[in-house]
């Protein structure tokens, strides 16, 4: 929707003039073009089919058997006093009940593999919100962090905006499967350095997106004695943790910290959130839980801007920690993401199109490179147009994640039935097929 | 392991003249313990490690508006397993009207998602993340913030953009509106929570517009120019004006020719007006109440539109703190499109956003609501007023918010802040109530103090107020027997300034409405 920019009488400040907000990038175009035309089985069969937004819609059907079978705990109804101090209950601190939920979770998120204190979990609106409020708290103004590229470009908003940190990036490239070197953590370094920027953290997204991969214990451990060396902070974002294909294959940096009997933990950061695993973007539910003791009590202060509305704290509380129900829910959403995948990959092959062999996620990470006409942006940003406005479908190109090789693409499959996912994959058959003729 | 608590404060000290000293007073000529020093090297590595922000004072916990907080966290009123502890009347909550929510919830359990009847939007509800927010949900808060206001103006839902509660819309203005090291005017007293939200990430500063008990604390033009001229003086830049309106903490509100007033300075100036209106549903005379959108509608060329933004919360006038749901309505496209961008950082749950459309939907319980709202609350306050008036204690006039802003000064033994501070910890100690001292506030004059009322039931009222008076003549049994003494004593104090603010009180205590024996409290018991 275009806005007329009538000329403010009074000037606003930087930060809301700046663009750093981030909507003018592709990535964000793509979805105008699927809201202005969206597919529809019935109503809207040659709409544009949306596959740039990492939504989890393949396991609803386990939380509303969840939600009926235990309406008592999720309704106040029953409770007359339940719901006045639930609506009065504005503590920073979140429901106790709420916080030892997530903290189980998130164990068994790692099948039990590291231990989170609820005392270290820190309540925010989202992992967005976690991501902003840990860089007011790591970083000043003009600082920056060290981010791997390709990365989500919601960061470029959640980090920079308003905090007035930079991004940094490190550079990774598909002849080693694009993974974290100590090379190129160096090399990132080295560059903000040379440009007299104070770097104070490196933030990794683990499993990655867009990517789809998890990042390998060895790598993890190479980061860890990195961020240690230079005395910098390590974030992980392991939003994506639960939605490992397998569940062995995702080592968080809790394991690694665990095994190192948490020495040098105190630079150590986690993000989380149920926006993917859970596929509840809409309830706003995002975590920080660091192992430095300032820092969980200064985002706990930061978190007043930012607060889980209790309503919702007290739903999931009883969900996330009835075992029984969340050991159930992982193992199933891990099978049929597996499934998605394997689903997408299959297709995409049959079409002659290779993909990043990834392992996690809510999307797979296509190359496109050998149809470029050339090896650069500019190529790769049209044939971006053309899939979206010929082929009608979303996808996000690699640039918009900061790739620096052209032709890479992240095509989600989590957010629709299995049928769309047919009928994107015939589009994409067809137009690779007619782009060889 | 836990974090450490925060180390307790044992200065009572207003926080800026506790800044000036730790910067004044040489570190050897204090000695610190081994622990001090231990925590000194900890702060200081620490300094390095974290940013400025993370480290400052500006998160403003060490205001005595939370020590009281944490007074009564450790010792909190009950009225069997607790009936001495410590009565909480520093927390501006509505609760009086929970019995009326309770029952629409009960009758409509559609507007859950985790009932059957409600559970078929589920799926919907949870995935719907767009910042623009549920329609029905901004339709609702635009219809209810109208009939709040008596119908009397209409709210666009499309200027509606959601935010991490009040707190959330006010730092996400500032961040809109004012670049870091430039300034908002704010009338003075004003909540403390405005040192953190307005000033702490965004760099921003506050600027204070001095209002005096001499007029009851009104704004005036000179007081707006003396603080503007002030800023231009330090090289600061004032970028807009920021008016609670209903006032928090003195529970009045502007009259419309305030209003004009104040709206063609910030013309003039060419800045911004912010109106926090989150009590517009508290105030008990409904038809006075004037809100900015009511002069925007009477005056449409008063001013720039450009220039104003109210900020609103389901907080105080439902009493949904929890829910965190925060409401900024700009006049300003531009700064609905931006804050509506920044409003990502603190979206509304969708499971609330579906609950509060429902609700405020339904015009016959809105209706309802308020007046029995207004009603309860009108009641609640004039007991107070009432009952604290027999024993000789004041307040401000006012006809809003969940507090009156009550007249200590006379208890001071200086009219001095460290007297107030001094006077306050006796309240929370011996009294047993948690009031806010006026100078959290950053009132201008000491022994103001506000007290909250809405957060309790009518039995807690009954023993906050029998300990008020009891305290009350108490103090006026040991002024008499102060005054036997000293006129035994037969000393000159003519000059003495002490002994005439007590002559004052003997007066008043001699006089007969207030006799021991005309105990409002006694009659009742007969």
């Amino acid at each position: 929707m275009a806005i007329e920019i009538v000329q403010p009488s009074v000037e606003l400040s930087k930060i809301a003039l700046s663009e750093t907000h981030g909507e003018d990038s592709p990535y964000f175009a793509g979805w105008k073009a699927y809201d202005e035309n969206p597919y529809h089985e019935l109503h809207n069969p040659s709409g544009v089919i949306q596959m740039g937004l990492a939504e989890n819609q393949v396991s609803f059907d386990l939380l509303e058997e969840y939600l009926e079978s235990n309406l008592e705990s999720s309704n106040w109804g029953q409770k007359v006093s339940g719901f006045r101090e639930n609506a009065l209950f504005q503590d920073y601190h979140g429901l106790v009940s709420f916080r030892k939920a997530m903290a189980s979770f998130m164990e068994e998120v790692r099948g039990g593999k590291a231990k989170f204190n609820p005392e270290r979990i820190v309540l925010t609106a989202g992992a967005t919100a976690a991501n902003e409020l840990l860089t007011f708290i790591l970083a000043n103004p003009g600082d920056a962090l060290l981010v791997p590229t390709p990365y989500y470009p919601g960061f470029d908003r959640d980090l920079r905006w308003r905090t007035g940190v930079q991004i940094v990036p490190i550079h990774c490239e598909s002849s080693n499967n694009f993974q974290i070197t100590p090379e190129a953590l160096e090399a990132a370094y080295d560059h903000a350095r040379s440009m007299n920027i104070k770097v104070k953290g490196v933030l990794i997204t683990n499993p990655s997106n867009p990517l789809g991969a998890t990042i390998q214990r060895k790598v993890l451990e190479e980061i860890l004695d990195f961020v240690t060396r230079k005395n910098i902070h390590l974030v992980s974002d392991e939003i994506y943790s639960g939605s490992a294909f397998y569940a062995d294959e995702f080592v968080s940096i809790a394991e690694v910290l665990e095994s190192r009997n948490y020495k040098d933990s105190e630079r150590c950061h986690i993000v989380y959130s149920l926006s993917k695993d859970l596929g509840l973007p809409g309830f706003r539910v995002g975590t920080v839980y660091s192992y430095n003791d300032q820092v969980v009590t200064t985002a706990r202060r930061m978190s007043s801007f930012t607060l889980i509305s209790s309503q919702t704290q007290f739903l999931l509380a009883s969900m996330l920690s009835d075992k029984e129900f969340t050991r159930k829910y992982i193992k199933i959403n891990r099978e049929r993401l597996k499934k998605r995948y394997e689903m997408i990959i299959n297709g995409l092959k049959k079409a002659g199109i290779e993909c990043l062999k990834g392992n996690a996620g809510l999307f797979c990470w296509m190359n496109l490179s050998p149809y470029l006409e050339e090896p650069t942006i500019e190529s790769e940003l049209a044939i971006w147009k053309t899939i979206m406005h010929e082929v009608r479908l979303n996808i996000s190109p690699g640039s918009s994640c900061h790739c620096s090789e052209p032709g890479w693409f992240r095509v989600c499959f989590a957010n629709m039935s299995e049928e769309t996912l047919e009928v994107a994959l015939s589009r994409i058959h067809e137009f690779i097929t007619t782009r060889k003729q | 392991m836990p974090p450490p608590p925060p180390p307790p404060s044992h200065l009572y000290i207003y926080p800026t003249t506790l800044h000036i000293v730790l910067n004044l007073i040489p570190i050897t000529s204090i000695s610190l313990s081994k622990h001090q020093i231990e925590m000194d090297i900890a702060l200081n590595n620490t300094h390095k490690f974290l940013s400025k922000i993370a480290t400052n004072d500006g998160h403003g916990e060490n205001s005595p508006y939370f020590d009281g907080w944490k007074a009564y966290d450790t010792d909190p009123f009950h009225h069997e397993t607790n009936p001495s502890g410590v009565i909480q009347m520093g927390l501006a909550e509505n609760q009086l009207c929970f019995d009326l929510i309770q029952e629409w919830i009960g009758n409509h359990p559609e507007a859950s998602i985790c009932t059957p009847q409600g559970g078929f939007d589920f799926k919907e509800i949870a995935l719907f993340q767009d910042y623009h927010g549920l329609p029905e949900f901004r339709s609702a808060i635009a219809n209810f913030m109208s009939r709040v206001r008596g119908s009397r103006v209409e709210f666009d839902p499309d200027r509606i953009v959601m935010s991490g509660g009040a707190t959330g819309a006010h730092e996400t203005l500032a961040f809109c509106l004012a670049n870091r090291g430039e300034a908002f005017l704010v009338p003075t007293p004003y909540y403390p929570g405005f040192d953190r939200d307005l000033k702490w990430r965004t760099g921003v500063e506050l600027i204070p517009v001095v209002c005096e008990s001499s007029n009851n604390f009104k704004v005036t033009l000179e007081a707006l120019e003396d603080a503007y001229d002030k800023a231009k003086e330090s090289n600061i830049k004032v970028k807009g004006l920021l008016i609670t309106n209903p006032s928090n903490p003195l529970g009045t509100f502007y009259d419309k020719e305030t209003l004009k007033t104040l709206v063609g300075f910030i013309n003039e100036k060419n800045i911004h007006l912010v109106c926090d209106e989150i009590y517009a549903g508290t105030v008990t005379r409904e038809n006075e109440f004037v809100s900015i959108a009511e002069v925007l509608e009477e005056f449409p060329t008063i001013c720039d539109h450009n220039l104003i933004h109210i900020v609103y919360s389901l907080s105080k006038d439902m009493g949904f703190p929890g829910f965190r749901v925060g409401i900024i309505y700009s006049y300003n496209d531009m700064v609905v499109n931006i804050a509506r961008k920044m409003s990502s950082f603190g979206l509304v749950s969708t499971q609330t956003q579906h609950m509060v459309a429902s609700m405020l939907s339904e015009n016959d319980f809105v209706d309802n609501f308020i007046k029995e709202s207004r009603n309860r609350l009108a009641h609640r306050h004039n007991m107070f007023t009432r009952e604290l008036a027999q024993v000789g204690i004041g307040s401000l006039e006012s006809n809003a918010g969940l507090f009156f802003w009550m007249d200590l000064r006379r208890f001071l033994k200086e009219p001095t802040f460290e007297s107030e501070m001094t006077f306050w910890r006796t309240i929370i100690s011996e009294i047993k109530l948690n009031v806010s001292p006026g100078s959290s506030f950053h009132c201008n004059e000491p022994g103001w103090f506000r007290v909250c009322f809405a957060n309790m039931d009518d039995a807690t009222v009954m023993v906050a107020l029998e300990r008020i008076k009891s305290f009350v003549h108490e103090t006026r049994m040991l002024e008499i027997k102060t005054m036997a003494k000293i006129k035994t004593k037969k000393q000159c104090w003519q000059n003495n300034l002490q002994l005439k603010l007590s002559s004052r009180r003997l007066e008043d205590i001699m006089s007969p409405q207030y006799s021991p024996l005309n105990s409002p409290m006694l009659r009742a018991q007969n």
